[in-house]
């Protein structure tokens, strides 16, 4: 096969199952150039470098809006260069370079304080309880509609401080803006069109809701930042809500479900959790180096960078493929086997660098209680498929449906 | 190919000791261990006591995380004495001697005494360095003295400075020289935190020294300055500086004195005629070491990292049977403080730099990454409340890329090269 289409095959939903040999074959050459002129990078060494390289940017979100005459001057010439502008500048900060990047996430980290975090424990134990509950009694399930996607979502709405009457609304929406976060799907105009849409209505709803929080705040984070007297402007208080929103979703489903899906496919180490939870922590590790919710990311070169023996040009696309380097040899001893008891596991699965995610504390909770509830109490259970059919995206990449056989579940 | 080693002893029982003991067991060293320590406290942390343990967030426990089964002696509250090398022997201050096949020399260094001893001997006169220190001065300062008076244009002093604000005790900062920490990050850098800690409500004087004290039944009043001014104080730190714990070599044979501990890029301990003293190594703030990323000018680093890492180095080559095998200490010295609420973070060495740059950010912003450049090359890179770049800008010194190192990148302004 080329290694100029290789990250094509990657993108091929036909390999969404199991991309981990394009992966092998993608690391052959660090640093890639595809025939589109973007640039893979797949190796740990590359990426961990490339990952703190300040000539590589975030700003990489194609431009709002194609710009199009309607024919009317005050439309042409004034509203749509000034909303473009605008949203231009409201980008949420994981699509922005320092130093607006850095104070915006300051002030997000200034909110996610770790007693606020720890705090979510609790709670997220008894969404699981409840969840889990529904299952007694019942011969089939499928995890992700049943069990990993409402638990993140539960969760993360009440972080947040969105009314629970309104998650079922913000399920829709954030499914349908996650596609902003795949690449080879935000340049559809399709999409970019039904985004537009469904990020103008969470924006108007979201509005309201910090309207709200200013009259009467209460304990949770949208609270915070709408009432901090330095804080951000509105756009960017939108911006950042939905991103939360988004990035707070779509990736610990992923997590949930291929946790769950590694630990039928190796029952030993389901086995092994059940026994000792103690192992969890270094359990979810390995999970992240090994299944990782987010598989790549994009970025740009601002400037020629010399790397790996070539040059990355200035303009080019780069993209960091994350899940490959978790599987790089030269890192990580037997990259391919499932291994928690793996020492020095410096796993790329929640990004490095300037953008390292933001909700990885609250990430390895809420997969803590999932996989240790879900290994405890489901009884006799097994996979009816394997591989489970998948979602479409290949960056979030993760199943559509994890469809178990089981024996019910027992009391939490 | 030497024996294996069946007998180690490790002189000095803090970071670099403990580090290296942890070293030699995952290495595969299974003999008799020893760890030597002049202090009665087990191996301890030392940066929290200019920041934490002093404000009193934190006790002055800061108990090192020790490997259950390390399977170490610890000879607490003894200083070594003398070293014998032609009976591999250490002696304590009990008068015990311990032989050994392998010795590592990490007995690191210790605050400057003030230098007049009957001032230094006052009530309200301290120093700062280790955790008995941080807990006379920290319970000191919850008695809440009128004003301190440091003296030091160091990270220690200003370090302490910014730990007296937060307490919002009034406090005096005297400085030697024309700009305070320029030694560590060049003229421009200090001036900035001079800046910064004089906003704060720190009563900065540079260019300026203490002639005397003036005491009361043995308890500190005024000190009065070289300029004739007199300041009211109870409580003066002393932060001048340190000492190398190197007395105990004298007569040894081995190369130390006052710039540290002689040894080879190997962390060998070298001899007076410079050939290398079978079996010895040296790791810490004690050692003085080629460094490879300045052209092997001889360095002693007095920085955590370098502790650390110099440790693991030192132990791996003790267990390396021969030379072939050993592996160079080429780690890149690195650096952080905490102060007024700024995070600074140092890469590489500034100190002997003919450049600057800043390359992210801004002063106006105090957030920034600065550069440093020496002949042309890149030697050091500086941040302030902005350290994520950093490790491009270590992988730029490391390998000695032309200065300005990095150019085209997010949020650099126009880059203007100036004198440090």
């Amino acid at each position: 096969m080329s290694g100029s289409m290789l990250f094509e095959q990657i993108l091929d939903p036909a390999n969404r199952a199991n991309p981990y040999p394009l992966y092998a074959e993608m690391r052959k050459v660090p640093v890639a150039r595809q025939e589109d002129g973007t640039y893979v990078v797949s190796t740990h060494a590359e990426l961990a470098r490339l990952i703190s390289d300040p000539r590589i940017s975030s700003d990489d979100l194609p431009d709002p809006q194609k710009f199009r005459w309607t024919g009317h001057p005050v439309t042409d010439l004034l509203v749509r260069p000034v909303r473009a502008e605008i949203r231009k500048r409201h980008r949420p900060f994981i699509f922005r370079d320092p130093p607006d990047h850095d104070r915006l996430r300051g002030q997000v980290m200034h909110c996610f304080t770790p007693e606020r975090v720890r705090g979510m424990r609790a709670k997220t134990q008894r969404i699981t309880d409840d969840l889990i509950g529904k299952m007694r009694g019942k011969s089939r399930i499928d995890l992700v509609d049943d069990f990993s996607y409402p638990l993140p979502v539960t969760v993360i709405c009440e972080l947040l401080g969105v009314p629970p009457e309104d998650e079922a609304q913000f399920h829709g929406w954030a499914t349908q803006l996650a596609t902003a976060l795949e690449p080879n799907q935000r340049g559809d105009e399709e999409t970019r069109a039904k985004n537009e849409v469904c990020f103008n209505e969470i924006a108007d709803y979201l509005q309201g809701l910090i309207k709200d929080k200013r009259k009467d705040p209460q304990e949770d984070i949208l609270s915070d930042l709408a009432n901090d007297r330095d804080g951000m402007n509105d756009f960017d208080l939108v911006a950042t809500a939905v991103l939360l929103l988004v990035a707070g979703h779509e990736t610990t489903v992923n997590l949930i479900t291929n946790g769950m899906l590694t630990l039928l496919r190796f029952p030993e180490h389901g086995e092994r959790l059940r026994a000792d939870p103690e192992i969890a922590p270094r359990l979810i590790e390995e999970l992240l180096r090994y299944e990782p919710p987010v598989h790549y990311r994009t970025r740009l070169a601002l400037a020629d960078i010399p790397v790996a023996g070539i040059t990355i040009p200035k303009d080019a696309p780069v993209i960091f493929l994350l899940a490959a380097a978790n599987r790089d040899p030269a890192r990580f001893i037997d990259p391919d086997r499932f291994d928690p008891d793996r020492p020095d596991n410096r796993h790329l699965g929640f990004g490095g660098g300037l953008h390292y995610c933001v909700g990885a504390p609250l990430a390895r909770i809420e997969a803590e209680v999932a996989l240790v509830s879900l290994v405890r109490r489901l009884k006799g259970v097994s996979l009816t498929e394997d591989p489970p059919p998948y979602r479409p995206g290949a960056s979030l990449r993760g199943p559509r449906h994890l469809r178990l056989a089981l024996n019910g579940a027992a009391e939490g | 190919m030497t024996r294996a080693p069946e007998r180690i002893v490790v002189v000095g029982a803090s970071l670099a000791g403990l580090a290296a003991a942890h070293a030699l067991r995952e290495g595969g060293f299974f003999g008799s261990l020893t760890l030597v320590g002049d202090e009665t406290h087990a191996p301890y942390d030392r940066p929290p006591l200019s920041k934490q343990v002093l404000r009193g967030l934190y006790s002055a426990d800061t108990t090192l995380p020790r490997h259950p089964d390390l399977r170490a002696t610890f000879r607490l509250g003894q200083p070594a004495t003398r070293l014998d090398l032609s009976e591999r022997a250490v002696e304590l201050g009990d008068g015990s001697r311990l032989p050994y096949d392998r010795l590592l020399i990490a007995t690191g260094t210790r605050a400057r005494p003030w230098p007049n001893p009957e001032e230094a001997a006052l009530a309200g006169v301290f120093t700062l360095r280790g955790r008995d220190d941080a807990q006379r001065l920290g319970a000191r300062l919850r008695g809440r003295p009128r004003r301190v008076v440091l003296v030091g244009g160091g990270f220690i002093g200003f370090e302490v400075a910014s730990t007296c604000r937060d307490l919002d005790i009034p406090v005096t900062l005297l400085v030697r020289d024309a700009v305070p920490l320029a030694a560590t990050l060049g003229p421009r850098l200090g001036g900035l935190i001079g800046e910064v800690a004089r906003e704060r409500g720190v009563d900065l004087r540079v260019e300026s020294e203490i002639e005397q004290m003036e005491a009361e039944n043995g308890r500190l009043l005024a000190v009065t300055l070289k300029d004739g001014e007199r300041i009211e104080t109870d409580c003066l730190v002393a932060a001048i500086g340190t000492l190398r714990n190197v007395e105990w070599l004298d007569g040894s044979g081995l190369q130390a004195d006052a710039k540290g501990l002689r040894c080879d890029a190997f962390c060998r301990a070298l001899l007076h005629d410079g050939s290398v003293a079978e079996g010895v190594f040296a790791a810490g703030d004690v050692a003085r070491w080629p460094n490879p990323h300045d052209d092997d000018a001889l360095v002693a680093v007095e920085h955590w990292g370098n502790a650390r890492a110099q440790a693991e180095t030192a132990a791996g080559n003790m267990l390396a049977g021969d030379a072939s095998a050993m592996r160079r200490h080429d780690h890149l010295p690195d650096f952080w403080s905490q102060q007024f609420g700024l995070t600074i973070k140092l890469v590489g060495l500034a100190d002997s730099a003919d450049s600057f740059a800043v390359m992210h950010g801004s002063f106006e912003e105090r957030r920034l990454v600065a550069a440093f450049g020496k002949d042309g090359r890149t030697v050091a890179a500086a941040s302030i409340d902005s350290a994520r770049w950093l490790p491009a800008y270590k992988a730029a010194i490391r390998e000695r890329v032309p200065f300005p190192p990095i150019e085209d990148a997010v949020d650099q302004p126009h880059i203007r090269v100036q004198e440090p």
